[in-house]
């Protein structure tokens, strides 16, 4: 019984940690689709929306180590992910689009040069830094838990506010992201574009416009993660991206790199495999089982679980 | 309507067109016949903005396409069906035509182009929810071409509407590429099925390696012994 409750307690926590996961990976995933880029810079994009969800709350949040108020933590999910949006535009417009015809290995080589800029642009900016910040916690929000609460006391199993925060914004995130890409006109064109760019263009779809809002959604997303993942250690530093980033990717691999649903499966995979390896087996070794995760898929099924077989265009 | 001086492109070294000039006007399906490799898609790609011109000019309705984008190009009027269809795979039907509408700014008139359309190609109407991959090759080139038409083109340009088709696929997307005219859409049509082309087209003319070597009207050229031995077999 005791270990069946732990496992429940695992699994609980291994969603919560594998929606912020599955978060990052939409926005690779997404890139990816579009403009077959691995944006190994999407990580630090994701640093960029926590510390501007960080100065958001610390600035308006009265007591600077306390969140109590909660339109003050909706108010810094959406200025961080503006804030994020609009770097991911940058980002795109200033590196990658110079690059859209060269060879691919040349954008990849920018992606990292551009994660490596961002990383330590930041610990030279003076209020941001080479040191990690305490990133405000939850407090008081008497609502969530009271939903802890009872959810403990009926089996057992403890959901902290904020996994019950991460797991829900993951999810309304995740279905607007499903009706934008799926019932709107520019989600609609960003399928014709990541399927065939010249036929896109040769239908008067603005393909640069496409790119910018992919590469703006899946910074966004990246900021809203940010601030979940935040919330969770409780900090903030300039490399903080890294880890959650490589992580994703390998989500987005494991689900089939160019699928949206793989990426929200291949989040949630990596999220249990992660806690289930730190409480049954050892928390030293959860980080090689992710990427063990990794070299495994890309043996057996390097397209993914959800992925396309890959076809040769002629 | 459509004009073309002294049209210059190369890939890197490759001198790919030398010097076209041509002409399309208003209302007459012109054809641009000639083998593989002689440069017909290149020309009908410069058309449509894909690849720019080392030198020469592009004009439509009077106004310069040379160094439009080539989304705006389509918001002038002037849309393309490429070569090998290139429909949308993993959208459904509606939603290529959709993108194809991508441009239309007068909403109002939309749903009776979805039933132009839809009475044009039934097998359209049929299929609306089907993902596009999962058409024959006559459906997604009926498919490619209502897609085009949805951006209401003054001009439409064909690129091979017949590569791969059927013999019989091939009889109705020429029939219906005469309707399309006759209901005032003017056509550039882009062949290797020369005996096809000319046989529905006003005027002709006739690529080779880049130039072009012959031109003229379409029963004319389709008469002449020249261009019988070298594209109509005989």
């Amino acid at each position: 019984m005791e270990l069946l409750q732990q496992f429940g307690q695992q699994m609980v926590n291994g969603i919560a940690l594998g929606s912020v996961y599955a978060l990052i990976a939409l926005g690779y995933t997404m890139v990816y689709g579009i403009v077959k880029l691995i944006n190994f810079a999407h990580g630090d994009v994701l640093m960029v929306g926590a510390f501007a969800g960080y100065f958001v709350l610390t600035s308006f949040g009265g007591d600077a180590s306390k969140i109590s108020n909660p339109l003050i933590l909706i108010l810094a999910f959406i200025i961080a992910m503006i804030v994020s949006a609009i770097f991911g535009m940058i980002i795109e417009r200033t590196c990658y689009k110079p690059l859209r015809k060269a060879p691919r290995i040349n954008l990849l080589i920018t992606a990292i040069g551009v994660s490596i800029v961002l990383e330590n642009g930041a610990r030279v900016i003076p209020w941001i830094g080479p040191n990690p910040k305490q990133f405000p916690t939850l407090k008081n929000i008497g609502f969530l838990e009271k939903v802890s609460d009872f959810i403990k006391s009926a089996t057992g199993v403890y959901i902290s506010p904020v996994q019950i925060i991460s797991f829900f914004i993951a999810v309304l995130l995740m279905v607007l992201l499903f009706y934008v890409v799926n019932h709107t006109k520019t989600g609609k064109a960003m399928r014709a574009v990541s399927h065939d760019m010249n036929a896109a263009l040769l239908m008067g779809i603005d393909v640069n416009r496409i790119i910018s809002f992919t590469f703006a959604i899946g910074a966004s997303l990246a900021a809203a993660a940010g601030i979940l993942f935040a919330l969770n250690y409780p900090q903030v530093e300039p490399y903080m991206g890294i880890m959650p980033g490589l992580k994703a990717f390998v989500a987005a691999v494991l689900g089939g790199i160019g699928s949206i649903p793989g990426a929200m499966l291949g989040g949630f995979i990596m999220g249990i495999a992660e806690t289930l390896t730190k409480g049954f087996i050892s928390s030293k070794l959860a980080d090689a089982v992710a990427f063990g995760i990794l070299i495994l898929i890309l043996v057996v099924k390097p397209s993914g679980i959800l992925g396309k077989n890959i076809r040769e265009k002629v | 309507m459509l004009k073309i001086e002294g049209l210059n492109v190369y890939y890197g070294t490759i001198h790919a067109l030398h010097d076209i000039s041509f002409e399309v006007n208003e209302g007459e399906i012109v054809t641009l016949i000639g083998a593989n490799g002689a440069g017909k898609t290149t020309t009908l790609h410069t058309i449509s903005g894909l690849i720019q011109p080392k030198s020469g000019s592009v004009s439509f309705m009077g106004k310069p396409v040379t160094g439009v984008p080539a989304n705006k190009i389509v918001e002038m009027g002037l849309c393309q069906v490429p070569e090998g269809r290139r429909i949308f795979a993993n959208l459904t039907v509606q939603e290529n035509l959709e993108m194809g509408a991508y441009t239309r700014k007068d909403k109002a008139n939309l749903k009776n182009d979805y039933e132009v359309v839809f009475t044009r190609f039934p097998r359209l109407k049929e299929r609306i929810r089907q993902i596009a991959g999962t058409l024959s090759g006559g459906e997604q080139q009926m498919l490619a071409m209502g897609r085009a038409l949805m951006s209401r083109p003054k001009l439409l340009l064909l690129d091979e509407p017949s590569m791969g088709l059927a013999p019989l696929f091939v009889k109705e997307i020429f029939s219906i590429i005469m309707d399309i005219n006759r209901a005032g859409t003017t056509v550039l049509l882009v062949e290797q099925n020369a005996n096809m082309a000319l046989s529905i087209a006003n005027r002709a003319y006739v690529l080779e390696t880049g130039s072009i070597v012959l031109s003229g009207n379409a029963k004319e050229l389709a008469a002449s012994e020249d261009v019988r031995k070298a594209y109509l077999g005989g």
